[in-house]
């Protein structure tokens, strides 16, 4: 098999050196397939299981007969580990650099992680496709079913069933699509059941130089304002500078009157390499033990991740201002429409709509306008902060949205029923997992690597009465309102809990502290990843 | 009075600076002692009193067609901005408040007039729930090798400390007349805080009039006094918290720092905490940033640092573990001093004890710290805090600085703290409100002359009565972080220090955190105390009735069946709850909305200003229910300065465009 190839040593004496939140194990270091364990012995509670797709980075450094090496997590843990022998220390950084970066999906950790108390195929059920489409149906039936993309031929990175008015057959949905990037058409994201009006979804028209027009394309945003209101707004996540460049490429945004009744709104957000960049200085600057307390705040604005913050939540809550306020209806993209557009839909769903703040509400959420709305999670979590090396398409998009929605937490501590525990949880999954719910970068992909057949879902694992409870706010109490987040710089902050890893803190989470006061059993706050293997 | 030229202006406007809501229409009264803003919306009637020691400084700005713009910045960081119609009012109340803000008799403030309707023997008795020689019992003091001296009885060596001051026993009156005439203003070195389980003690003074040679016998037996009194350690620490610069300006005065060379067995070491100027102009900075109308991320960031506020902040912090660490860790003494040891000193001192004893992480216990560190040790409350019009040069937020470093702890360690954040915004409000006798005067020879606890209240009575206000519901005394030293992470670790907006912009409502877990625990937490004594009195009762011999049951004879059943029917007629409610772990809270704020306003008026009220603003769009009206006891709810609640939804902030 071609994991003992890569294994050049598998097994040696290492010390794991004491850090934040670890104590010093001392003990056989293995290494397997999947995982680098550190045993001191039997069972013994301390030993370290880590999955070796979480490792960033690698750094090695020898002297006489050991050596050293530290390996920086995706989850943005560091570990380090002092290792008896020059040739072991070499052979073992190596087979974890090889067995960290192997890129197949098929022979990752979640084909083979099989833990007892789950059934494989368990989460089928959980969040049907048209899961969505029969809550929006109890409200109205203006909408349809569409199930043109069954095969992924119309858009490869939507899934199968999709929402769309009713009025419009597929064949117009099938024209739309060759008018826009990857055949995203325009589909329903949310229907805001107070007012009627409807927030939509797509990537940019193909208008290119010489401003082509698509009457399906028309006649589909035609129909789907008819049925939301009078007014509508296309929310565009790039500036109208950006705009004109990709009109020389071939893409472009609507043209005002190609469409009757929308207008037009330009809202640039970050996105692709500016973004990972942010990481990475963020964390840089957060770990930096030479940085003092006179440059911080200038340091961190340079990493610009909280001006980042700003602008999602701000343009989320005008979208969300918008429909419930004026009665306007959204379209939403960018691009490609698979980041930026999926953060302000997703956020401006949670600060509308209080069935998303619930624990199955916000899984609900993040299937519908992360996963299947296809976020190519493959792509932006191959690599975290600490990687060397050139990004290829990575982007922190979903750590940010996970910070937007950490953000409402703390301004709105009760209306949230997951705590920032969740948000951490889902951090690390999404980067390393022993699931295969945030594997490929579509549905079309997991389908094809049979993803839903063979691992195991995430949310059925949350889902399970003991972890559900330490992932639980134990303050929830519904809130049947929009929350409205203040967005002024006073009252945004840096999420410690994501970048505190590298640090010794002795209590920063509420959410810890709350353990003691609440009748939940409620023991660790940040569990490992696959306890249960 | 006679200072006020007009004491009602109609058909003023109040501007909301943060949002674009519409601004109010109302009236503005003055009167002797207030500030009040009554709007005209007849359903709300909502109330804005401002105390007139509260105002910070009023500008009048350009008039405009829509009439002439007020600004009156309070030291609690409120903001009033205001339209009068006619110049010429304005005109008016910007004299009267020009005068009426700066009184320049003692006399004339609030505290003098304020009447709580207390009798005399609960005045006295508020003014000795803190005891500092009750304290220094607590701490072990007097030992073998400590003492209370009567060395300054009548002040007579130093005007500026307390009557009461605790030395080594083996320092004679000699030695210490001796060294205080070596010492700035005569404040020789004197225990703050002793640590029983090391021995190890902090002392303070100020500095020595050490010029570039001076030498002082005295002073040196003194320090060896100090240093002797721990056993345990051949060493102690001198830490002059001044930047090594300053230090070195004040020997060309003759004054300076202890030299190493004379004094046996000291490590010297400089902290470099600015001065009160450079924080006083730091604070300036930070508020200019907090005043900015939408500004960007940058424009903050880059602001909150050019200020150095928190750079400071870290600064006093990082001072503070130093002694702490020297006096858990290492069992060794510490003399702390600055200039004349009555600004960094105190707070660098207090930090510490507080890092260092969990009973000053109490509720009772802060009291006594501030009463220990800043109050008795004279701490110039009336010339850093403008109490009467002075010097502004003197002026400057150094209590408010150990506030916050108070505060940056508490957002590290939620569990170490028997009180919570609106005990400490409540202490700044009071600590510049004159309200209360507590912080007159800059030390306590003058407030003996005034006669300040005959004449006015004490502060620590009336937070002590409202205590239930004031319990953080995380606290537990058998918790980790409620025992022992505290000790906060060291780098890399600036993105712990955190702007303060719960202070520094506490009347901009819509940036707070729209719901308050604290309120909601303190709640949740009554609730089932209620419950639980609810039970008790149930099953108290349940007992009793098995008590009673089943053949005095009413019709009941014999049967064991029918007793028990006859057990459970009164027990349910008589309760008016659902019985299944007591096994629920968190009974559910019913939201309790719009008369709660009905409740506060019918508050005794002369109260009215008394806590700056953070919680009453009802948030219905957000759907953050109430909770201030949590007390069942109804009556001594917080009055507030702006209790009323708010008619019109909030809107969303965000759209600042």
């Amino acid at each position: 098999m071609e994991f003992s190839e890569l294994i050049r040593t598998g097994r040696a004496e290492a010390l794991l050196l004491p850090g934040p939140g670890q104590s010093t194990v001392r003990g056989t270091l293995c290494i397997t397939s999947h995982h680098l364990l550190l045993s001191a012995g039997h069972g013994s509670p301390s030993d370290l299981w880590l999955l070796l797709h979480n490792v960033d980075a690698v750094e090695k450094r020898v002297a006489g007969n050991s050596g050293t090496i530290t390996l920086k997590c995706k989850d943005l843990q560091v570990l380090q580990l002092e290792i008896e022998g020059l040739g072991e220390t070499l052979d073992i950084a190596s087979s974890i650099e090889a067995l960290s970066s192997l890129e197949s999906v098929t022979t990752s950790y979640p084909f083979f992680f099989r833990p007892q108390s789950l059934r494989l195929g368990d989460a089928e059920d959980l969040y049907p496709p048209d899961h969505f489409y029969q809550q929006v149906a109890l409200e109205t039936d203006a909408w349809r079913l569409s199930t043109v993309n069954r095969d992924f031929q119309v858009c490869a990175s939507y899934p199968p069933a999709l929402v769309v008015p009713r009025g419009i057959g597929d064949e117009v949905l099938a024209r739309s699509a060759h008018f826009r990037q990857g055949g995203r058409f325009p589909v329903l994201s949310y229907y805001h059941s107070t007012n009627g009006t409807v927030m939509l979804r797509s990537s940019q028209p193909l208008q290119g130089a010489n401003r082509r027009r698509c009457a399906e394309d028309e006649e589909l945003l035609r129909a789907a304002l008819a049925l939301g209101g009078q007014r509508g707004l296309v929310l565009d996540t790039r500036s109208a500078q950006a705009v004109k460049q990709a009109r020389i490429t071939g893409g472009g945004t609507e043209a005002k009157a190609a469409y009757p009744g929308w207008k037009r709104l330009h809202r640039p957000l970050e996105r692709g390499r500016p973004l990972q960049d942010s990481f990475v200085r963020l964390v840089e600057a957060c770990t930096d033990p030479s940085l003092s307390m006179d440059r911080w705040l200038s340091r961190l604005d340079g990493c610009r991740w909280l001006t980042h913050v700003k602008e999602a939540l701000t343009t989320a809550c005008l979208v969300a201002q918008g429909m419930d306020r004026e009665g306007v209806c959204f379209l939403v993209h960018g691009a490609e429409g698979t980041d930026a557009t999926l953060l302000v839909t997703s956020l401006a769903q949670l600060i509308l709509d209080p069935k998303c703040r619930t624990m199955h509400g916000f899984q609900s959420l993040l299937e519908r306008e992360w996963i299947q709305a296809g976020h190519p999670f493959q792509q932006r979590c191959a690599h975290s902060a600490y990687a060397q090396g050139r990004p290829k398409h990575e982007a922190p998009t979903f750590l940010l949205f996970l910070d937007c929605v950490w953000q409402l937490s703390r301004q709105f501590p009760l209306s949230l029923e997951f705590g920032e525990g969740m948000l951490l949880a889902l951090f690390e999954h999404a980067y390393a997992s022993p699931f295969g719910t945030f594997l490929c970068n579509s549905e079309k992909e997991r389908y094809l690597c049979e993803v839903k057949t063979k691992t195991h879902s995430l949310w059925s694992s949350l889902n399970q009465s003991k972890e559900r409870q330490r992932f639980c706010n134990p303050i929830y109490s519904p809130n049947p309102l929009a929350l409205w987040p203040s967005v002024e710089p006073q009252s945004l902050q840096l999420w410690a809990g994501k970048v505190s890893f590298p640090v010794p803190l002795p209590a920063l989470s509420i959410g810890s502290a709350l353990t003691g006061f609440l009748p939940t059993p409620n023991s660790r706050p940040f569990p490992p990843m696959d306890s249960s293997t | 009075m006679e200072h006020i030229r007009t004491p009602k202006v109609e058909n003023v406007r109040l501007m909301d600076r943060t949002s674009s809501k519409k601004p109010v229409l109302g009236t503005l009264y003055l009167t002797a002692t207030h500030v009040i803003f009554v709007e005209n919306e007849p359903e709300t009637r909502k109330e804005t009193w401002i105390l007139h020691s509260e105002i910070s400084s009023i500008e009048k700005q350009a008039t405009t067609a829509g009439g002439c713009p007020l600004l009156i910045r309070c030291k609690n960081f409120q903001v009033l901005h205001l339209v009068v119609p006619q110049e010429r009012d304005c005109q008016d109340v910007y004299i009267s408040l020009l005068r009426l803000a700066r009184p320049v008799k003692y006399e004339e403030l609030f505290c003098f007039s304020f009447n709580p309707k207390l009798d005399k023997e609960e005045r006295e008795q508020g003014w000795r729930l803190v005891d500092l020689r009750e304290e220094y019992k607590r701490m072990g003091i007097p030992n073998s090798c400590w003492h209370l001296s009567d060395v300054n009885r009548d002040y007579r060596v130093c005007d500026s400390y307390p009557t009461d001051v605790y030395v080594p026993r083996s320092a004679t009156a000699h030695i210490i007349v001796g060294s205080s005439k070596f010492r700035s203003r005569r404040r020789f070195p004197a225990l703050s805080y002793y640590c029983k389980d090391t021995n190890a003690s902090i002392c303070r003074s100020s500095q020595p009039l050490s010029g570039f040679s001076a030498r002082c016998l005295e002073d040196e037996q003194m320090l060896q006094a100090i240093r002797r009194a721990n056993p345990g350690s051949d060493f102690m620490y001198v830490v002059d918290t001044r930047p090594k610069l300053n230090a070195m300006a004040n020997r060309a005065a003759g004054k300076g720092y202890e030299n190493e060379d004379n004094y046996a067995n000291i490590k010297f070491q400089f902290i470099g905490i600015e001065n009160i100027h450079v924080m006083r102009s730091s604070l300036q900075k930070m508020l200019e940033v907090c005043e900015l109308r939408s500004p960007s991320m940058s424009d903050f960031l880059w602001g909150l640092e050019n200020s150095g506020w928190l750079r400071h902040i870290k600064a006093i912090l990082d001072a503070g573990v130093f002694i702490a660490k020297a006096v858990a860790e290492e069992g060794t003494s510490v003399l702390v001093h600055c200039s004349d040891g009555w600004d960094r000193t105190a707070q660098v001192c207090s930090v510490a004890s507080l890092l260092l004893d969990p009973h000053y992480r109490t509720l009772k216990g802060f009291m006594v710290l501030i009463e220990k560190d800043w109050i008795s040790f004279g701490h110039k409350f009336n010339h850093r805090y403008g109490h009467l019009d002075g010097d502004p040069k003197e002026i400057s937020p150094v209590i408010d600085q150990f506030l916050e470093c108070v505060w940056q702890l508490m957002e590290q360690f939620p569990c170490a703290f028997e009180f919570n954040e609106r005990f400490l915004v409540h202490i700044q409000h009071h600590i510049y409100s004159c309200q209360f006798g507590t912080f007159l005067c800059n030390n306590q020879k003058e407030r003996q002359e005034l006669r300040i606890p005959e004449r006015t209240h004490s502060l620590w009575a009336h937070l002590w009565k409202n205590r239930a206000d004031y319990l953080n519901p995380l606290f537990r005394a058998d918790h980790s972080q409620a025992q022992g030293t505290l000790r906060p992470p060291t780098s890399p670790c600036n993105f712990m220090y955190k702007f303060w907006s719960g202070m520094y912009n506490r009347f901009e409502k819509g940036m707070q955190p729209r719901q308050s877990v604290t309120d909601y625990l303190m709640a949740v937490k009554e609730e089932t105390q209620q419950l639980e004594e609810e039970l008790q009195v149930l099953e108290e009762r349940l007992e009793k009735i098995h008590k009673i011999p089943l053949s005095h049951m009413p019709g009941k004879r014999d049967s064991k069946h029918s007793g028990l059943s006859a057990l459970t029917t009164p027990t349910v007629v008589n309760t008016p709850q659902d019985s299944g409610g007591h096994l629920k772990p968190l009974p559910s809270r019913s939201p309790s909305q719009g008369d709660d704020d009905s409740a506060l306003i019918l508050t005794q008026e002369n109260l009215k200003s008394s806590d700056p009220d953070l919680s009453t603003n009802s948030d219905q769009e957000s759907g953050v229910e109430d909770l201030s009206c949590r007390s069942p006891s109804g009556g001594e709810c917080l009055p507030s300065e702006d209790s009323g609640k708010d008619p019109d939804p909030d809107e969303a902030v965000f759209l600042t465009a």
